[in-house]
C-alpha cells in the first residue's frame, strides 16, 4: 500500500521505553482496542502513526499495558465494569504523569476526557483529527493536495466526536487542505445519522427492524455521489465500510480514516 | 346587573386560577417523587440557555418551516395576553377597554393583536393542515394514536376559536363604537375585525352588545379553560419549557454521569489496604442500599421527570433517532410520553391512598418501556440534540439499562460476550492483551 523506500525507520516507542530512559513524551497515543487489535483499524493506527513519525511528534503508547477504556461496558449499563476499567487505567496514566493524550477512537475520546476526570483521570485529550491540524497550523506537517485534487469526499460525522463533544471543523478543514471535493450529506454535523455501532450495537445484532442503520446512513452518503467517504472513528469506518459492501459500490467507493486520507497523500 | 356580572366574573377567575394551581401543586409533587438532582452550578449559563432556547425559541427554528409557525403562535399568545390583563381589569371593576387611556399607543396595541390573531388562525390552520392532511410521519407513530392525537387537535382548534372569539368580540364593539353605543367609545385600531364587522351591519345596538358581551365571556372563560386544559395535555410545555431549559444539562453531550454509589465499591475494591473480612462500617443513618438504575419513576431524577412533563410530542426526537428511521421500536418520543403516563399513574394511586402510594404491582419498565426499545438505543444524542426544549431521552434510557445490567443481569447476551471479554482480557473482543502491540512489528517491518 505504501511505498518500500522509506528513508527512515518507524518509531513506536512504549511509555515504559520512555520511563526507563527517564523522558515524557509530548503526548500519549491512545490506540484503542479497534486500532490495536481490528485489521481494518489497525490501518488507521499505522497511517496515524506515519504521520506522528513523519512530523516528528514525540509520542509513545501504553501497548500491553492499555486496557479498554470501559465505553461499550458503560454505554451498556454496566457501569461496575466501566468504573473498574477507568480506575485501572486512570492508576496507570496517573502513574506515568500524563497529561496529553491523543485517540483515533472518539469512544475513547469521550470517555477518557469526560467521563475520567471524576474518577481522578484529568487530562488533556484530543482527537486525532484534532492534533493533525493544529500540526498543520504550527508547520509540522504540510499537505500536499494532489493525489485527492477535485476528488468528492464526504465525512461521516461520529456522534461521539460531533454531537456528543461539538468537533466538527477539525477533520473538515483536513479534507479541504486536501483540495478535495469536500460535499456534505443531507444530515451532517449536529444532524448527522449515527453509523449504528454506538451504545454497544457494534457487539451485538440489531434489533428487529426495516433496516440495518449503517445501511441507511450509506444510502445518505451515497447520495453525494461520493468517490470516499471519509470517517473518524473505528466503529464508523466498519459499520460504512458494510453498508458500502451491502450497496456492492466496494470497488468504486473507498471509506477512509482522514489519517488515512492525509498518510496517502504524503506518500507515507 | 353590572354588579353581578362583575361578581360572576371573580368567582369564573378565582375558580379558573384555584383549580390550576391545584393542579400544579400535583405536579410540583409528582417531580418530587423522583431523585433530587442538583443542578445549581453555572446560573448564568442556565439563565443564557433559558433564554436562547424556551424565550428565543434557538432551537425550533432548526427546521424552519414548522420553526417560523410556532414563533407566530407563540409570539402571537404572548403578546394578546396583554390584552387578557385589560379583560381581566374590565371584569372585576366593571370597566370598558380601561387601558383606552394610552390612546395611540393603545390603538397600535389592539391594532398589533389583531393583526396576530390572524397570523396565529394561518399557522393554526397550516399546523392542522400538516398534521391531517399532509400527515407528516413523525404525527403518525404508533405512539401517537388517540388521545395524543386528539390532544394535538384540540389545542389547534382551542386556539383557532380563542382567536376569533377575540376578533369577533372586537368586530362587534368597533360596530358599536361606530353607532355611538353609550359605554363604548372610540378606542383601538381594528385592522382585521374592521374587515368583518361588517357581517354585524344589520344588528341594532341592542343585538351588538350580545355578541360583544358573548364574544367578551366565552373568550375569557375559553382562555381559562385552556390554562386548566394544560395540565391533562401537552401543551404543559408552553410553561414546563423554561424550567426544563434551565435544568438541562450543561455538559458534553456525550458525558454521562458516573454513578457515586458504585465509585465508592469500586474504590473499595482497588483499595489494597481495604480488609475485605471487614465489618460494614457503622455509619450513623446508614441508607439502605441504594439501587442501581431505573426500573420505575421513583428511580429517575425529577430533572427527567420534569422532562416528562415538558414533553409536547412534537416527535423530533423520533424523526432523528437512527434506531425509529430503520424501523425498530424505540421512539424517544415514546420514552418521555410513557415515562409520564406511568407518573400520572403513580399520582392518581397517591391520590386515592390517602396520600401514600399503594403498591400496584406495575413498573415503567415492561409495564410501559420494553427491553426492545432500549436494547435499540446506540447512544447517539440525535434525540437529545433534536428536542427544542432540551429533554433528554437518552438518559432515562440509560438509567433503564443500568438496572437491567446490574440488578438482572438480563443484557443480551452478546453484550455479556462483549463484557466478559473486557473484565478478562481488557478488550471488547477475545484477544489477549499481551497482544495490544503486535501491529508495532507490522508497520516497523515495513
Amino acid at each position: 500500500m505504501h511505498p518500500l523506500v522509506m528513508s527512515e525507520v518507524i518509531k513506536v516507542p512504549t511509555m515504559a521505553e520512555y520511563m526507563g530512559l527517564g523522558k515524557v513524551p509530548e503526548v500519549l497515543f491512545w490506540v484503542g482496542c479497534a486500532g490495536s487489535f481490528d485489521d481494518r483499524a489497525k490501518k488507521i493506527t499505522k497511517a496515524f502513526v506515519r504521520i506522528l513519525n513523519k512530523a516528528g511528534v514525540d509520542f509513545a503508547v501504553l501497548g500491553t499495558e492499555e486496557s479498554c477504556t470501559g465505553d461499550p461496558a458503560k454505554r451498556a449499563g454496566n457501569e461496575f465494569l466501566f468504573q473498574m476499567q477507568a480506575v485501572t487505567n486512570i492508576e496507570v496514566l496517573n502513574g506515568y504523569e500524563i497529561k496529553k493524550i491523543v485517540t483515533t477512537c472518539p469512544h475513547c475520546f469521550n470517555t477518557l476526557k469526560n467521563e475520567y476526570p471524576s474518577l481522578g483521570g484529568k487530562y488533556e485529550v484530543i482527537h486525532h483529527t484534532q492534533l493533525l491540524r493544529s500540526l498543520l497550523d504550527e508547520g509540522r506537517l504540510t499537505i500536499e493536495g494532489g493525489k485527492f485534487k477535485g476528488k468528492r469526499i464526504t465525512f461521516h460525522d461520529p456522534c461521539y466526536l460531533g454531537r456528543a463533544n461539538n468537533v466538527y471543523e477539525a477533520p473538515r478543514e483536513l479534507i479541504r487542505k486536501l483540495d478535495a471535493e469536500l460535499v456534505e450529506m443531507k444530515s451532517c454535523r449536529s444532524r448527522g445519522l449515527c453509523c449504528g455501532a454506538g451504545g454497544a450495537q457494534m457487539f451485538k445484532e440489531p434489533e428487529k427492524g426495516d433496516m440495518d442503520v449503517n445501511v441507511k446512513r450509506t444510502e445518505q452518503a451515497l447520495e453525494t455521489a461520493p468517490e470516499i467517504i471519509a470517517a473518524g472513528c473505528p466503529f464508523c469506518n466498519t459499520m460504512m465500510t458494510d453498508g458500502v459492501k451491502a450497496k456492492e459500490k466496494e470497488n468504486s467507493i473507498a471509506v477512509m480514516d482522514v489519517a488515512e486520507l492525509i498518510a496517502a497523500a504524503e506518500d507515507l | 346587573m353590572g354588579f353581578i356580572s362583575q361578581i360572576l366574573f371573580a368567582v369564573v377567575l378565582i375558580a379558573g386560577i384555584g383549580y390550576f394551581v391545584r393542579n400544579i401543586n400535583k405536579l410540583r409533587r409528582n417531580i418530587k417523587l423522583g431523585k433530587p438532582v442538583d443542578r445549581s452550578d453555572n446560573k448564568a449559563e442556565r439563565w443564557r440557555n433559558m433564554a436562547l432556547i424556551a424565550l428565543g425559541q434557538k432551537k425550533m427554528v432548526v427546521r424552519p418551516i414548522p420553526g417560523l409557525l410556532h414563533i407566530i403562535v407563540y409570539v402571537g399568545f404572548i403578546i394578546i395576553n396583554i390584552e387578557v390583563l385589560e379583560i381581566v381589569i374590565d371584569g372585576l371593576f366593571g370597566t370598558h377597554r380601561v387601558l383606552s387611556f394610552l390612546g395611540g399607543f393603545y390603538d397600535f396595541l389592539i391594532g398589533s393583536f389583531e393583526i396576530l390573531a390572524l397570523l396565529v388562525i394561518v399557522s393554526v390552520t397550516i399546523f392542522w393542515i400538516r398534521r391531517n392532511v399532509i400527515r407528516l410521519k413523525r404525527f403518525w407513530n404508533p405512539e401517537m394514536k388517540g388521545w395524543p392525537k386528539n390532544d394535538a387537535n384540540y389545542i389547534l382548534y382551542f386556539e383557532a376559536v380563542l382567536m376569533l372569539l377575540f376578533l369577533t368580540m372586537n368586530a362587534a364593539d368597533h360596530q358599536l363604537q361606530q353607532a355611538g353605543a353609550a359605554h363604548y367609545a372610540q378606542a383601538g385600531a381594528f385592522p382585521v375585525s374592521g374587515m368583518i364587522s361588517s357581517v354585524f351591519g344589520g344588528l341594532d345596538v341592542a343585538s351588538l352588545i350580545a355578541v360583544e358581551r358573548m364574544a367578551w365571556w366565552f373568550h375569557i372563560i375559553g382562555i381559562l379553560i385552556f390554562l386548566n386544559y394544560l395540565y391533562f395535555s401537552k401543551h404543559l410545555h408552553i410553561l414546563l419549557a423554561f424550567p426544563n431549559t434551565w435544568y438541562a444539562k450543561l455538559t458534553p453531550k456525550g458525558q454521562f454521569d458516573n454513578l457515586e454509589a458504585v465509585t465508592k465499591e469500586v474504590m473499595l475494591m482497588m483499595d489494597p489496604d481495604a480488609d475485605p473480612f471487614a465489618a460494614p462500617e457503622e455509619t450513623e443513618g446508614e441508607e439502605e442500599p441504594g439501587k442501581f438504575g431505573a426500573s420505575d419513576i421513583f428511580d429517575l431524577n425529577r430533572v427527567q421527570l420534569l422532562n416528562a412533563y415538558t414533553c409536547t410530542e412534537c416527535g423530533r426526537c423520533t424523526s432523528e433517532c437512527p434506531a425509529n428511521q430503520t424501523g425498530k421500536k424505540l421512539s424517544p418520543r415514546k420514552i418521555m410520553m410513557d415515562t409520564r403516563d406511568r407518573i400520572e399513574e403513580v399520582g392518581k394511586n397517591i391520590d386515592a391512598n390517602g396520600g401514600k402510594f399503594a403498591d400496584d404491582g406495575k413498573q415503567l419498565l415492561d409495564g410501559y418501556i420494553s427491553r426492545e426499545e432500549l436494547w435499540a438505543c446506540t447512544t447517539c444524542n440525535a434525540c437529545v440534540e433534536a428536542c427544542p426544549v432540551s429533554i433528554d431521552p437518552l438518559s432515562i434510557i440509560l438509567e433503564m439499562r443500568r438496572y437491567l445490567v446490574m440488578e438482572e443481569s438480563a443484557a443480551p447476551n452478546e453484550l455479556n460476550v462483549m463484557m466478559g471479554n473486557i473484565e478478562n482480557n481488557a478488550a471488547p473482543w477475545p484477544f489477549n492483551q499481551m497482544d495490544r502491540l503486535n501491529w508495532k512489528e507490522e508497520i516497523e517491518t515495513t
